[in-house]
């Protein structure tokens, strides 16, 4: 199994979710987040004195998947994450050792 | 007999009119004070919100008390030597008969004590945006009444009261430029040369907490300012009120888009705070000169106070003293540019038949203007700093450093201005928590 991350514009956690079903998907974990890249944040004036805000909003996805799902899906949330504009944000991967649904106890590949 | 006493044979009669009107814009003078409350406020941190509403709101009730005492009596009592007045008729506002009239106008002593006390009270509430963040509440207060008393009630005097020096040379201030724009900012920075620096000036972000909230301050003060300004000729028998009233509008609109414009150029964005600090420049500005400018002179007054402020809120961090919320450079800067332009922009068709010098007035009215503004700005930043820096050596005027890191609404108010925790926060100590309705013990019969 691997967890997909993605840091991403809010805006687009609409499209991503949409994707995300389309491509049979089940459940998802989104977290509000803030950070920088490249970019750095953006700057703010008040009368003249100029701020530089480092932290710029961005929401984080989670998703399990199985092992051969992973870089179909991570193409996937990419393609409904772009606006080709700088701040788009990252997606990544991570091997899972095992995952356990609460309610019924089922593990791995059934627990997703 | 106090000059404000008029004979009852060459007496005009009481107006009711006139007497209305200027109870309605006493109180919107009044609406000042807690407008000004919320422009401050809402530019601090969120950890000193309550504090700013407080050095604002105490105004009013210390500065009222005062001039019940003593202040009006030392502001528009009889004069001694141009520079203070007093008359024990005004001492507690005791020997003044309901219908006695004011120096010759139409309305009663007690209207003109009353709207005159509205100025008293927003004029030391400027000078706090100047002290964001650092100042014992306690020390502000005893401040508040000294600069009262010191400078604010003799400053009166001279610009408005009969025999003082800058009234009887001629210094044109219609509604307060001098007296109250120029005064406060003066003072201000007298003040903040004593206290210093809020900690992590130009190191940390201090940025404004809720622009809404300095919005809705401008909104409110804008709205007050019709008072403030259009009541000010104590009457509308002659239309100079409304003169004055359009001459507000015409001034604060240019320097609203003065200020923006500006902004634009250099900063790249039209900001809200920009759009409230415009308009307050241009508030500023026309008070002295609204009742002595044209509709057209307005505008030009407006806009040039609009960009010389831009200009001059960001000297402070050139010059390294800290005026937290820009009282010198929006309150100071725009008096006196207000003031000055006077000499440039009386058409002689106002308050007066003095002409500026754009109107072929020569340089007279100029000159006069400079005195009045030199002699108000000299008196207000020495005394107020002798005032601070006494002060400073006895109670203290600065919270620790701890204090101020930490937030001065919790130390010294006991209180925080918003409450982000979901739950509420916190437990109710038991002895100071109100018992809830269905409380057994509150319930519990006596005689059972």
């Amino acid at each position: 199994m691997k967890l997909i991350t993605a840091v991403v514009k809010p805006y687009r956690l609409d499209e991503i979710k949409e994707a995300l079903q389309a491509f049979g998907v089940h459940g998802l974990t989104v977290t509000e987040a803030s950070g920088y890249g490249r970019q750095r944040g953006h700057t703010e004036v008040y009368r003249g004195a100029e701020y530089t805000v480092d932290l710029v909003p961005k929401i984080r996805i989670e998703v399990l998947v199985e092992d051969d799902d992973a870089e179909q899906l991570i193409e996937v949330i990419v393609k409904a994450a772009r606006t080709g504009k700088i701040g788009d944000g990252k997606v990544w991967s991570l091997p899972v050792e095992t995952a356990v649904r609460v309610r019924t106890g089922e593990r791995g590949p059934d627990a997703l | 007999m106090p000059p404000g006493i008029t004979l009852a044979a060459d007496a005009p009669a009481l107006s009711a009119a006139n007497t209305g009107f200027m109870l309605i814009c006493s109180a919107l003078v009044m609406l000042m004070t807690p407008a000004l409350a919320f422009f401050y406020g809402g530019m601090v941190r969120v950890k000193s919100t309550l504090n700013m509403l407080m050095m604002s709101f105490i105004s009013l009730g210390i500065v009222t008390v005062l001039w019940v005492l003593y202040g009006f009596s030392m502001a528009f009592g009889t004069d001694t030597g141009g520079l203070i007045g007093w008359s024990s008729d005004y001492v507690g506002l005791s020997g003044i008969g309901l219908t006695e009239l004011w120096d010759g106008y139409t309305v009663p002593v007690y209207v003109f004590a009353v709207f005159q006390l509205m100025f008293a009270v927003l004029t030391p509430a400027l000078i706090s945006g100047a002290l964001a963040d650092r100042v014992k509440f306690g020390a502000w207060a005893l401040f508040v009444a000294l600069w009262a008393t010191v400078v604010y009630f003799p400053v009166a005097h001279w610009v408005w009261g009969t025999g003082g020096w800058a009234f009887e040379m001629g210094v044109i201030d219609f509604a307060g430029g001098t007296a109250v724009h120029i005064n406060a900012g003066a003072a201000a920075l007298g003040v903040i040369l004593v206290i210093g620096k809020r900690v992590g000036f130009k190191k940390d972000p201090m940025r404004p907490h809720s622009l809404p909230l300095v919005m809705l301050g401008a909104g409110l003060l804008w709205f007050g300012w019709f008072g403030f300004n259009a009541g000010s000729w104590l009457g509308n028998d002659d239309g100079v009120g409304a003169l004055m009233f359009l001459n507000t509008q015409v001034a604060t609109a240019a320097a609203m888009l003065a200020w923006l414009l500006y902004e634009k150029i250099r900063h790249g964005a039209f900001t809200t705070l920009g759009a409230a600090s415009g308009a307050v420049a241009g508030l500023v500005a026309i008070t002295p000169a609204g009742g002595s400018s044209s509709p057209l002179g307005s505008l030009a007054i407006g806009a040039i106070a609009g960009l010389l402020c831009a200009m001059a809120v960001g000297l402070k961090y050139r010059f390294g003293y800290d005026d937290s919320l820009d009282v010198i450079g929006v309150h100071l800067v725009g008096g006196i540019a207000g003031s000055v332009l006077i000499g440039f922009f009386a058409t002689g068709g106002g308050q007066s038949e003095v002409k500026g010098l754009l109107y072929g007035g020569g340089l007279d009215q100029l000159w006069k203007q400079l005195a009045g503004v030199g002699g108000v700005l000299a008196y207000s930043l020495v005394a107020s700093a002798v005032l601070a820096f006494l002060l400073d050596r006895t109670i203290g005027m600065r919270v620790p450093e701890d204090v101020e890191v930490s937030g001065i609404d919790q130390t010294e108010h006991a209180e925080t201005a918003y409450d982000f925790s979901g739950a509420g926060g916190g437990t109710v100590s038991r002895a100071a928590a109100p018992l809830p309705v269905n409380d057994p013990v509150r319930n519990k019969k006596v005689d059972a």
